[in-house]
């Protein structure tokens, strides 16, 4: 049975905080494949598409019939354990640091046999699960689970380690003002984070999600302003070094496209809070974060985006607004570059219109704060890089995987319809 | 009946070991090069008498058997690489034999050599097979260790064998490593020692694990006429075979390619297991030595625990096995780890393996195995070498 986590101690200032290592993160192009699919928490092989035999490890022709067209499709993930080790000693910094760390070889009911790491709640010979999740090295691993969710399961280090689970760390939300704020902040509450900052510009300018986020308790108001660089690395002076995980859900958004505008100044405003403000965000909180990636139980994990869907393939109702965040979305994919040596998780949530005035005009489905709030906490729990919160988002993902250029034609009226 | 023609007129000399080291500043280059000069001096040769070449080992990047024609001044009209591990020097016989029967080569020398850098073992791992890289490295980063652990265990549980059974194993093989002043192991290891040593992965603990380490072994193979041309005490070659990837669909490795083939090294060697007077098994763990003892016909599937409780496996025993002490007991200088076995077996069957002779040693069957490319070793090799007159 797995044993909780006890909240951390205070950290010992005058002790060298550990630097971050990482599993071993080299992949062949073809096993990038499970590394895309563990991005969602879906858990995919390559299934030949011409005698059918599910392929593992990730290979470029079928070890049945030599074809080369094998497609990645989701997989049962039921299988037997057939044998298991724990590892004491390795020759790579990061398992030598966590050892004794428990793996096994697992027949899975789709075919291949797998190695994998092995939950310590998993019982010998037993039934399992395979979750497909991201490892430190920001690459795919697979984990057996037991078949049943056992207690506080989350807790085990070898799972904690491929999540970006929020029990027990501190969270940054970067704009109390955005409506999606006091639900982000009551669920993160709920999922047992130890606190929770919230960061407001211009304080003197009344909103109405204030007393929303007072009354939900235990979190902390600072003022902090995304648009002003001064501003922002004061804040990541003296919360830096406190922050697990960082949601940024700022947001400036108008209607229109570039003609229906008369000049640049919304969209110097949209560039200003979706772009250069994720981009000062970056530049002052994020050192600090990589440097605590392996900073015990509320360790700096995850870098979370909110961004609109139409990030993937601009609206043109909200042409330019969709074009700040096409930068943003491009920011982040370089966000998590940057961030990869130290394991820092860069996780974005897609998500299509959403429930508040500036939607107003847009037919539904619109997502509610809760639902935002909802596929955060899921993502953080998961360790994803990418979340598509409510239908428009996963009907848009859809889309662009099969043909980006007929997605375009549809979001920008070119098909009439 | 296999078409698979003999060995005759083909025969083995020169058996030559350059003592290993733990560690070692020299390079892959340097080893072989020691190895290479040791034989051609045993055989009264100069590197300008041969005329093939045969290579394998895991650290001679970025050069091949390509490089070391022109780094050791070598002129060979033919050439070979062999990648194969533990299972590279009875391919190299293979290979080589069927070069010299043909006419293809008179001369033929077999080299394997590793060195041992402080971060040798690291890199090897870091770059071994894309599979590794893929799909098990990235588990724990535990390397072969981790892979026969769980081999290991399902061996056990499958069979029943226990830990002391593994132990018997290498306990003689120390016995029998005493008496070779070139292994690394100098200290008797007991049973008592074996089953307290440090776990590494479970089930498997230190005195399963070989020793890295730097060496190098060689020999040379040309036409029987030739050797006795020359003088040179030779072994003869009744039978050899080899075989990659079997039992795909074994969910895991409890028996190697030798299964596939082994009647027919038997068939072409015109005898029994019965008749083999000492076996030299690849030794990387000893669950391994312990299914090459079933797949090798001397006892059935899962009963090697028994046959080893039932057999003195040192050197004055009555199964005489890993005579030189194994990789176990004298160390693993990389690919010279699937040449010791048959290096020190040729030793036996020609009378001149000195402090570890089997005494009437006529008949030595060698048995390769290697390439954790995935989860199991791919690569298995098995020869039967004979004395002039057996």
């Amino acid at each position: 049975m797995t044993t909780p986590l006890t909240p951390p101690p205070r950290k010992d200032p005058q002790k060298r905080t550990v630097s971050p290592t990482q599993p071993p993160g080299m992949r062949s192009r073809a096993s990038l494949g499970l590394s895309a699919a563990a991005a969602e928490g879906r858990f995919a092989l390559q299934t030949c598409a011409e005698c059918g035999k599910v392929q593992y490890p990730p290979r470029d022709a079928c070890s049945g019939c030599l074809s080369t067209d094998m497609p990645w499709r989701d997989v049962s993930p039921s299988g037997t354990l057939l044998a298991e080790t724990t590892i004491r000693t390795s020759v790579n910094l990061y398992f030598r640091e966590r050892a004794p760390w428990r793996t096994g070889s697992v027949q899975l009911d789709a075919g291949p046999v797998i190695l994998c790491h092995v939950h310590n709640d998993c019982d010998r010979n037993g039934r399992v699960q395979i979750w497909n999740r991201l490892d430190r090295s920001g690459q795919a691993v697979l984990l057996a689970v037991p078949e049943e969710r056992t207690p506080v399961m989350e807790d085990d280090p070898q799972l904690r380690a491929m999540t970006s689970d929020p029990k027990h760390r501190r969270a940054l939300i970067t704009d109390a003002r955005n409506p999606n704020a006091p639900a982000l902040a009551a669920a993160l509450k709920q999922a047992g984070a130890s606190m929770i900052f919230v960061a407001e510009a211009e304080s003197w300018r009344p909103y109405p999600g204030r007393k929303a986020l007072e009354d939900i308790g235990g979190i902390e108001l600072l003022q902090m302003d995304v648009t002003d660089t001064s501003s922002v690395q004061r804040m990541a002076g003296e919360y830096g070094g406190k922050t697990d995980i960082l949601i940024n859900n700022a947001r400036f958004i108008r209607p229109g496209g570039a003609l229906a505008r008369g000049d640049v100044a919304f969209a110097r405003d949209e560039m200003e809070v979706n772009y250069l403000g994720l981009l000062r965000l970056a530049q002052a909180f994020g050192p600090a974060m990589c440097g605590r990636a392996a900073d015990g139980v509320n360790s700096a994990v995850a870098w979370v985006n909110i961004l609109s869907a139409w990030s993937l393939s601009n609206n043109a109702e909200f042409g330019c607004f969709s074009a700040s965040n096409a930068a943003a979305y491009s920011l982040s994919q370089n966000l998590r570059a940057e961030f990869r040596p130290s394991g820092l998780r860069v996780m974005n949530v897609f998500t299509g219109p959403t429930e508040d005035s500036w939607f107003q005009p847009v037919p539904p489905p619109k997502v509610t704060p809760q639902a935002i709030a909802r596929s955060v906490i899921g993502g953080l729990r998961d360790g994803l890089e990418d979340v598509w919160c409510g239908d428009v988002a996963k009907d848009m993902r859809e889309r662009f995987l099969q043909n980006p250029k007929i997605l375009e034609r549809e979001m920008t009226g070119g098909g009439q319809g | 009946m296999s078409r698979r023609q003999s060995y005759d007129g083909v025969v083995l000399v020169a058996p030559y070991s350059e003592p290993y080291q733990r560690y070692s500043i020299e390079t892959a280059h340097w080893w072989i090069a020691r190895a290479l000069r040791g034989s051609l001096q045993s055989a009264g040769l100069k590197s300008g008498d041969l005329d093939g070449f045969s290579v394998a080992s895991f650290t001679l990047f970025p050069d091949t058997a390509v490089g070391l024609t022109q780094h050791l001044g070598l002129c060979p009209r033919w050439l070979d690489h062999i990648p194969m591990g533990g299972a590279s020097g009875v391919v190299a016989l293979r290979r080589a034999a069927r070069a010299v029967q043909a006419g293809d080569a008179d001369i033929v020398a077999c080299v394997a050599g590793d060195t041992n850098h402080i971060d040798s073992f690291r890199n090897m791992l870091s770059s071994f097979s894309r599979f590794a890289m893929d799909a098990s490295y990235p588990y724990g980063y535990g390397g072969p260790n981790a892979n026969f652990a769980l081999l290991t265990d399902r061996y056990m549980q499958t069979y029943g064998a226990t830990r002391e059974d593994f132990g018997r194993i290498c306990v003689a093989q120390r016995a029998n490593a005493l008496k070779n002043p070139g292994a690394v192991m100098k200290k008797p290891l007991s049973l008592d020692d074996y089953m307290a040593a440090r776990p590494i992965a479970d089930p498997i603990a230190l005195f399963d694990c070989v020793m890295p380490c730097a060496g190098s072994e060689a020999f040379l193979v040309m036409t029987e006429d030739e050797a006795v041309k020359r003088n040179l005490p030779f072994a003869r070659i009744a039978g050899a075979i080899e075989r990659h990837n079997a039992f795909p669909d074994d969910p895991i490795q409890l028996r190697g390619g030798w299964v596939m083939d082994i009647d027919e090294l038997y068939e072409q060697a015109r005898t029994t297991p019965d008749t083999i007077d000492l076996l030299q098994t690849y030794d990387d763990y000893p669950v391994i030595s312990m299914m090459q003892i079933e797949d090798l016909g001397f006892c059935a599937k899962g009963d090697a625990a028994a046959f080893v409780r039932a057999h003195d496996l040192t050197i004055t025993g009555n199964f005489p096995h890993n005579t030189s002490g194994g990789q176990l007991s004298a160390g693993q200088a990389g690919a010279a780890g699937g040449f010791i076995g048959l290096v020190e077996a040729i030793r036996q069957v020609t009378g001149t393996a000195g402090p570890t002779q089997v005494a009437d040693a006529r008949r030595a069957m060698v048995s390769g195995f290697g390439m954790i490319n995935y989860d199991r070793g791919v690569c298995s090799s098995a020869a039967i070498i004979t004395s002039e007159t057996a």
